[in-house]
């Protein structure tokens, strides 16, 4: 069965999917989106009352939790929308310009 | 079985037969009876088959996709504009490879507004990645969509299943109907390697393609179609076995010593076949070539049957405006090109929107094949016929 990490732009097309049907769960969490992004959220730790409410607004699911607290974003997937700064009820997050970060 | 039926209902019992598990089901002149007639089996709980009424053809189609995706056998009927309707869809179906098989009952495109049968509307679908396959009669269109079936799901590719409206599809035939418990053996059960309810294994169809992935994906469907021809002569061999009918890719009637030869797909070949016997019984050594199988394109076959002929006329059910002639012209005149003897090869367009073909106007065409053959030029290469002009009229 074919994986997606044996697939890449050098595959010949006898070593592809029939019609790309994929035969695996969570593909996209090896597909690193967070090249696209060109402003960079940054987290204010000392701010955050961890409430959770960035969490579920976060479009890309780039904010993991563990232990009912937030950790620091996921950047392979975190594409700079700031919907997480406008939901942030205590300044805890801050937008910064560049795809890098601060 | 010996029965009188009409093509449509031939088709809904050929359906019944093979019991699929989902038909997406939409209305339209003059494929409806497929349908309805079905809706009748399900209502009856002759058939174990999901039927899921939809809002348009493209939701026939999307319906379709899902199901076969999800591991169901699909069918579903439709024909022109629902046709044309579902178009995006008959891409995503081949190329997700999903085979689907759909019951088109020709009829013409819009506009104008027109009922009746020609072939604009499979013949505008012919680039989809659909295997097409054409009945000249009801007994045809009842064999080649229980064909279909294995055919499909041998090479992952959805089949259309062709025959013209109301002309076949509402005339009635005597025609021999299989033992069902035969139709099941023949098609057995839908068994994909993947598939989405499969839930040993995960499985996401339709995904995006890059540039660097897009045109791979492509030459599999090529190949799997260039692949087709092979599996539907398997599938037809098999099927002569159970039911004493032979069938090919194309089929040549009358071409032994044929000089003069007509090229067409359908039920016109019934009629263009008794303007053969006539020609025959003057002398005229006149033969046919019935294109069967129009996707993929046997073109080796037909140069093979039109190799020792001096004059052709390709005859186009569809227009297709090319402006250079009809797409069986094209398609044979790309066949015979490599061919160190070729035929004069002329174009005529005809039967659109229901236009009538009679026996005559067959043999007036190989009037014309005859004054090529004698002169050696083939003069007006692509013209219609049956139309009204000031010039016929005079």
């Amino acid at each position: 069965m074919i994986k997606a990490k044996d697939i890449n732009e050098k595959t010949p097309w006898e070593d592809l999917t029939p019609g790309g049907e994929i035969y695996e769960p969570g593909t996209a969490r090896d597909f690193n989106t967070g090249t696209w992004r060109t402003d960079t959220p940054v987290f204010i730790a000392e701010a955050c009352k961890h409430c959770m409410l960035c969490v579920p607004f976060c479009p890309d699911s780039a904010i993991p939790v563990m232990d009912g607290k937030r950790l620091d974003f996921d950047f392979m997937h975190c594409k700079g929308c700031g919907i997480c700064v406008e939901v942030c009820p205590f300044a805890a997050i801050k937008m910064v310009s560049g795809g890098e970060g601060a | 079985m010996s029965i009188c039926l009409s093509g449509n209902e031939a088709v809904a019992y050929a359906m019944k037969q093979i019991n699929p598990d989902v038909m997406g089901a939409f209305p339209i002149t003059p494929s409806t009876e497929i349908p309805e007639y079905f809706a009748q089996y399900v209502a009856n709980g002759e058939v174990n088959t999901e039927y899921v009424t939809v809002e348009s053809e493209h939701s026939s189609m999307s319906v379709c996709i899902a199901a076969e995706a999800a591991g169901a056998r699909s069918v579903s009927a439709t024909s022109s504009c629902g046709l044309a309707l579902m178009y995006e869809m008959l891409y995503v179906a081949a190329s997700n490879r999903l085979p689907i098989t759909l019951a088109c009952v020709n009829r013409a495109l819009s506009g104008p507004i027109n009922i009746n049968n020609d072939h604009s509307d499979s013949m505008g679908a012919r680039d989809a990645g659909w295997i097409q396959i054409y009945a000249e009669n009801n007994q045809e269109a009842y064999d080649n969509f229980i064909m279909s079936i294995p055919i499909g799901e041998n090479v992952r590719l959805p089949v259309m299943s062709c025959m013209d409206g109301f002309i076949t599809s509402h005339a009635v035939e005597n025609i021999e109907l299989l033992e069902t418990d035969a139709v099941r053996a023949f098609v057995g059960e839908y068994t994909p390697e993947n598939y989405l309810l499969k839930k040993e294994n995960p499985l996401a169809v339709g995904p995006y393609d890059i540039s660097a992935y897009y045109m791979e994906h492509k030459v599999q469907q090529a190949e799997a179609m260039k692949a087709a021809k092979t599996r539907i002569l398997e599938v037809c061999a098999q099927f002569e076995k159970i039911s004493g009918r032979q069938y090919g890719l194309v089929e040549e009637y009358r071409m032994e010593n044929a000089e003069l030869a007509v090229v067409l797909i359908g039920s016109s070949a019934g009629t263009a076949k008794a303007a053969v016997d006539e020609l025959r019984e003057k002398g005229v050594r006149a033969g046919l070539v019935k294109i069967r199988v129009f996707r993929p394109f046997p073109g080796e076959e037909l140069a093979k049957a039109l190799e020792k002929t001096k004059a052709v006329a390709v005859m186009d059910k569809s227009e297709g405006f090319s402006a250079n002639g009809g797409p069986l012209f094209a398609e044979t005149r790309s066949a015979l090109y490599d061919q160190k003897q070729r035929p004069h090869l002329i174009d005529i367009v005809y039967g659109l929107g229901g236009r009538d073909l009679k026996t005559e106007d067959v043999e007036e065409i190989f009037d014309r094949l005859t004054d090529i053959a004698a002169v050696g030029k083939a003069g007006e290469v692509y013209s219609h016929i049956g139309q009204r002009s000031k010039e016929a009229i005079g």
